[in-house]
């Protein structure tokens, strides 16, 4: 009878033993849906491969609902997160909080000397890097080459907001429901207001002076809303102050615009020959600019942090490693091809010749490094963000004023409406969070 | 007296039925439609309605790329316990407002209704934080009751009309004959009440089944019900109509086949107590 029990005891241990040799750590990702993210879901066996001990759950949301939840989440400390796709206004943001865990110690084949300055840069605070990059994008003029050539003109590879004035006149044919250009017009801080606020940069604009004042009351303010309008309700499409992306996506790749100046990102869905009527007859140039030094493109990346709250930092650690690493990126060009592998992230991938091959490869590489987080505009500012304001008030701020340029563009008020309502609340807003 | 109606007139307003009908009943077809579309076909302008190469290659991707069934059972779940629950708390509750009202009654059923009119983000906060103390968080249980709170003013509500309904003079009778509370409300006023009990389940079930707001922001991977299955499908970068709509399909296809089987109940449950 002891030695039964003896031996059940024993038992015991070692079925514990074993049960705690294979215990599985779950990370729960949350993470927006677009076509890089769910092409990563599809090659986790990849990674669980190599980490068995690894369980993944995804939680997939459209961006805006995505934002809200983690946002909320990281704040109260709810820790339902291991693993967050944030964006660069928000990593500096919560860096700061001490809201994120530093990946400065990622392993060294990771390589973080390898990833694009400038978007490195936006993802540091105070030398520790508190987000990787999963892919970055910029802003271009993404051009109908028919029908520029139908125009008799020539895309430069740099233009001038004058040359995409001229060119918009030259491919406008409303009676034949061509367009010639295609704008953000839909109100939101990451809609018409990054457009504008990139565009605004390029006409020596600033949010704020170096005493945080705000500058809507400026000379360049005004130029910058007066030629967007100008554009938009000369060339543009009908309705467009509710146009956003995916609108204007739609537009294009139904052969409505002649041009359109978003995001690089969108250079693979125009280019793709299932989706779009005009795959083959797509050009790309850098945004355009004023003469002053400055061009009126965004920098974007949507990036892989680790909350503090998570109680499987190390796990967390290994997958944001093998995620935004550039054995990754060669896996994603085994399986789907280059012209699917996130853009916009490493040295390494433009260096490649292969990669170089992909029509818009290069125009995005220059359309990221003619970007500059911390110097965006002509004028000095107080604070980093091309097309946004690396401080939590921004998103609301923006959203406002992008209601009033909106409204604007819908010929509901005028521009000096527009930009004096734009000052006010602005200046509302920053005495109120102790500006 | 019923007052006669002309052949034409029931014509007007049969056509004119359908007409609403349809009106309301457009969206959701063409959800429908969309999802058999390509992505390209499903944003083409001018709109394509029915002559197009119909293709299931939308919703193979949407079952291969999520766990359907996950989310399914989660929406089952949290609709039917947070109904099942509701009814619980409220039966009694209307009981005793129908049938002992106090002088503070009618304000008191004023009041939680007055609870519907706070925007649901006003709490957001507290509760988040309620819920990390008490571990409930991408929890079932805790969505469950969360909904149950959010819905037992409408369910005490619509018991509370129904209840009224009732003869008082029928559960005196019980009452007299030795009947105590529990079989009073067990076995004299539920069988009374049974229709209006189905249709306030159904109206309910419909209700939590189509919650958004608490589904979305309490949820993550473990309890997330079929709203966040659609929510997971929406971008505002890249053109992917065709597979939310599939993804939307899938997440209504259960709550519409329940409501068209049991319509006749729910028209009924609505409209009791409406013509006096």
């Amino acid at each position: 009878m002891k030695q039964n029990t003896s031996l059940s005891l024993v038992s015991v241990a070692a079925i514990l033993a074993a049960t705690a040799v294979h215990a599985e750590t779950t990370i729960t990702i949350a993470t927006v849906n677009n076509g890089d993210m769910i092409r990563m879901q599809g090659l986790t066996d990849d990674f669980t491969a190599q980490n068995p001990d690894i369980k993944l759950e995804w939680v997939t949301l459209e961006e805006n609902v995505l934002r809200q939840r983690v946002t909320q989440d990281i704040a109260a400390k709810g820790g339902q997160f291991d693993v967050m796709t944030i964006g660069t206004y928000e990593v500096p943001i919560w860096g700061a909080q001490d809201w994120l865990v530093s990946l400065n110690d990622l392993p060294d084949e990771w390589d973080a000397d390898d990833i694009l300055p400038a978007i490195r840069g936006g993802l540091t605070v105070d030398g520790e890097l508190y987000a990787a990059p999963f892919y970055g994008e910029s802003s271009m003029v993404m051009y109908r080459t028919d029908l520029m050539e139908q125009a008799g003109l020539e895309m430069p590879e740099a233009p001038s907001w004058g040359f995409i004035k001229e060119a918009a006149a030259a491919m406008t044919d409303k009676d034949n429901g061509i367009y010639g250009i295609c704008l953000r017009g839909k109100a939101g801080w990451g809609e018409n207001m990054a457009f504008l606020t990139a565009m605004s940069n390029s006409f020596g604009a600033r949010w704020f002076d170096e005493n945080w004042r705000p500058q809507f009351d400026s000379e360049q303010w005004a130029t910058t809303l007066n030629t967007y309008m100008d554009l938009m309700n000369n060339y543009g499409p009908p309705g467009a102050s509710t146009n956003g992306f995916n609108e204007n996506l739609s537009l294009f790749q139904q052969g409505k615009c002649g041009m359109w100046i978003d995001a690089t990102v969108a250079a693979s869905f125009v280019t793709n020959p299932t989706d779009s009527t005009v795959a083959d007859k797509v050009g790309f140039a850098l945004a355009a600019d004023a003469g002053l030094g400055k061009r009126g493109n965004w920098l974007w990346a949507w990036s892989l942090a680790i909350p503090t709250g998570s109680d499987a930092t190390e796990e967390a650690k290994k997958f944001v490693a093998w995620a935004t690493s550039k054995e990754y990126t060669a896996l994603v060009a085994a399986n789907e091809g280059w012209a699917n592998v996130p853009p916009g992230t490493r040295t390494s991938l433009y260096e490649n010749p292969e990669y170089a091959k992909v029509p818009f490869a290069a125009m995005t590489l220059n359309s990221i490094n003619s970007a500059d987080p911390t110097a965006p505009t002509v004028d000095p500012v107080p604070y980093t963000g091309v097309q946004f304001v690396a401080i939590p008030e921004f998103a609301g701020i923006a959203t406002q004023v992008g209601q009033e340029f909106s409204a604007a563009l819908a010929g509901q008020q005028t521009v000096e409406e527009a930009l004096a309502k734009a000052q006010i609340l602005t200046a509302e807003e920053m005495e109120a969070a102790g500006y | 007296m019923a007052r006669a109606v002309t052949t034409q007139r029931k014509i007007i307003n049969t056509a004119a039925a359908w007409a609403v009908g349809l009106l309301i009943f457009f969206p959701i077809l063409w959800t429908v439609l969309t999802s058999f579309k390509t992505e390209a076909t499903a944003i083409a302008d001018p709109p394509v309605f029915l002559f197009f190469d119909w293709t299931f290659e939308n919703y193979k991707v949407v079952t291969e790329r999520s766990d359907y069934a996950r989310f399914l059972w989660n929406s089952i779940f949290i609709a039917g316990g947070s109904t099942l629950l509701g009814i619980l708390v409220a039966v009694p509750a209307a009981w005793s407002m129908a049938f002992v009202p106090s002088r503070r009654t009618k304000d008191i059923l004023l009041w939680m209704l007055s609870t519907k009119m706070l925007p649901a983000v006003g709490v957001l906060y507290p509760i988040y934080l309620l819920f990390i103390k008490m571990g409930l968080l991408d929890s079932r249980l805790g969505l469950t009751l969360v909904l149950m709170l959010i819905n037992l003013p409408i369910i005490i509500w619509m018991l509370y009309t129904y209840f009224r309904e009732i003869p008082g003079e029928i559960l005196e009778a019980a009452r007299m004959d030795g009947a105590t509370l529990r079989s009073e409300i067990l076995f004299v006023l539920i069988p009374l009440a049974v229709p209006g009990i189905a249709s306030t389940l159904l109206l309910n079930f419909i209700l939590a089944w189509n919650e958004a707001f608490w589904t979305l922001n309490l949820t993550a991977a473990k309890a997330a019900p079929l709203t966040a299955f659609i929510a997971s499908y929406s971008s505002p970068e890249g053109l992917f109509y065709a597979k939310l709509s599939a993804a939307s399909t899938m997440a209504i296809a259960p709550i519409l086949i329940l409501g068209w089987f049991s319509q006749k109940q729910l028209v009924r449950g609505l409209t009791f107590g409406a013509v006096k």
